[in-house]
């Protein structure tokens, strides 16, 4: 298997022409864990100068509407992911395993709920 | 809509990759970044998610010229909490846009030097208070109709931008018609202001569809990738359907004397809007069209400083976070 790739994204192509390019705010993922004790879930991505100024954006952009209790942003360059070109043999090994699933044991109805 | 006529790009990809791919988007699979896509399919997208943001952000400012004149306290804050609502559409749209390898900044440009548009709606003023009402009742029923089935498109960052912007959608549709309601069963003066801004808008925002694309290749490739998934007039004959019955519930006649029940279709027959009036606009020739350019140019280049200075700010903290280390 490969080394993991940087960053969740495509890398932003050069801009036309060779025009140098500005400096940008970098991008950031963000993560919202809801009221109800779920796990913290990603739900988008926005811009910012840094780690506080990108929890002040997140609180903007993406809970307007009591979306979150706890906000986590992190520098989407910092992110490694998987190769999408490895889906086959990443996950493959799992789909001879079906006795992980509780479905695949017959429990008699005598026995009561289990 | 919020895209109008997006030119879909030539492809020149493998047939084999290029069939592959087909088949995934028939099985209704996502299509994720980094994953291998036609450079048709990403070049389109980035046009259209592209088109869409600059939509919601140049949205605000025709909604955000009532902000301070806006008849009570409250309604003053149910419009901001809307335009803000709108300036995050954008931004879910720009971070859509970004995962196939285009930068805001790089968009943001693109709008600012007229090489891509926004929908041609924006380019119409907002002359009364009911404007505010025919707005949100209007033109914001008119993206729902575009939106909601968007929420099915193929390009996972994409559907997922749009989940997010129909929860919100509804919101501003019934504020607006909320407006209506008030403005229609007031005086007789408020109810000539709510008849006038239906007037005014009721052809451009039939024109939010775009003109007629059944025999269209680009719409027509858009569609195979699902990237667009009505035609223009199915979206069109849907949203005068579903608008027809409010206008007569808020005791308004809508513009248009040909309007008719069509029993044998199902829906309602009704004039097309003047198409040539909608390419002028689209070519720059809006009543304000101009003025919208120009306040965008001018809020990226006073808001210079503020990005430089934050950034210059970022980078002096992590220095000395470093040097304390
Ligand atoms: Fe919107
Ligand atoms: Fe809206």
């Amino acid at each position: 298997m490969s080394s993991p790739a940087p960053g969740p994204y495509a890398k932003t192509a050069a801009p036309e022409g060779d025009a140098p390019k500005r400096a940008e705010w970098p991008l950031w993922e963000i993560f919202i864990r809801g009221q109800h004790g779920l796990s913290h879930r990603h739900v988008g991505s926005l811009h910012a100068p840094d780690a506080e100024k990108a929890i002040l954006n997140a609180r903007d952009v993406y809970t307007r509407r009591n979306e979150g209790v706890s906000i986590w942003v992190v520098e989407s360059a910092a992110i490694a992911a998987s190769s999408p070109d490895e889906k086959g043999p990443l996950y493959e090994p799992a789909n001879d395993k079906v006795y992980r699933h509780p479905t695949f044991f017959d429990i008699p109805d005598d026995v009561g709920a289990m | 809509m919020y895209a109008q006529m997006i030119r879909s790009e030539a492809t020149q990809d493998d047939p084999e990759r290029l069939a592959a791919f087909q088949a995934r988007i028939d099985a209704g699979e996502k299509i994720e970044p980094k994953e291998w896509m036609p450079e048709g399919y990403r070049k389109t997208l980035i046009r259209q998610i592209g088109q869409h943001a600059h939509s919601e952000i140049v949205g605000q400012l025709p909604e955000g010229n009532w902000i301070t004149r806006a008849p009570t306290l409250e309604r003053k804050a149910i419009l901001l909490a809307k335009v803000q609502d709108e300036a995050g559409h954008g931004l879910y749209l720009y971070c859509a846009a970004e995962t196939l390898g285009v930068s805001r900044d790089e968009l943001f440009e693109m709008l600012n030097s007229g090489k891509m548009k926004y929908s041609s709606i924006f380019n119409y003023p907002t002359l009364t208070w009911a404007d505010m009402g025919a707005v949100g009742w209007l033109v914001d029923g008119a993206a729902i109709m575009n939106q909601v089935p968007l929420q099915r498109t193929s390009y996972g960052p994409y559907a997922r931008a749009m989940v997010r912007i129909c929860k919100e959608e509804s919101f501003h549709q019934r504020q607006g018609f909320d407006i209506m309601m008030k403005m229609a069963n007031g005086t007789p003066a408020q109810k000539r202001m709510a008849q006038d801004a239906l007037d005014r808008f009721w052809y451009p925002s039939l024109m939010m569809f775009g003109p007629s694309d059944k025999d269209s290749v680009h719409s027509a490739q858009s569609m195979a990738w699902k990237i667009k998934m009505n035609t223009n007039d199915e979206l069109r004959q849907k949203f005068v359907d579903q608008t027809v019955p409010q206008a007569e519930y808020l005791g308004l006649t809508v513009p248009d004397d040909t309007l008719a029940w069509n029993a044998e279709k199902g829906g309602y027959d009704f004039a097309q809007p003047d198409w040539d009036e909608f390419y002028d606009v689209l070519k720059g020739n809006g009543p304000c069209n101009a003025d919208r350019l120009e306040a965008r140019r001018t809020a990226w280049d006073e808001g210079a400083w503020v990005r430089e200075g934050m950034l210059a700010h970022a980078e002096k903290k992590r220095a000395a976070r470093m040097a304390a280390e």
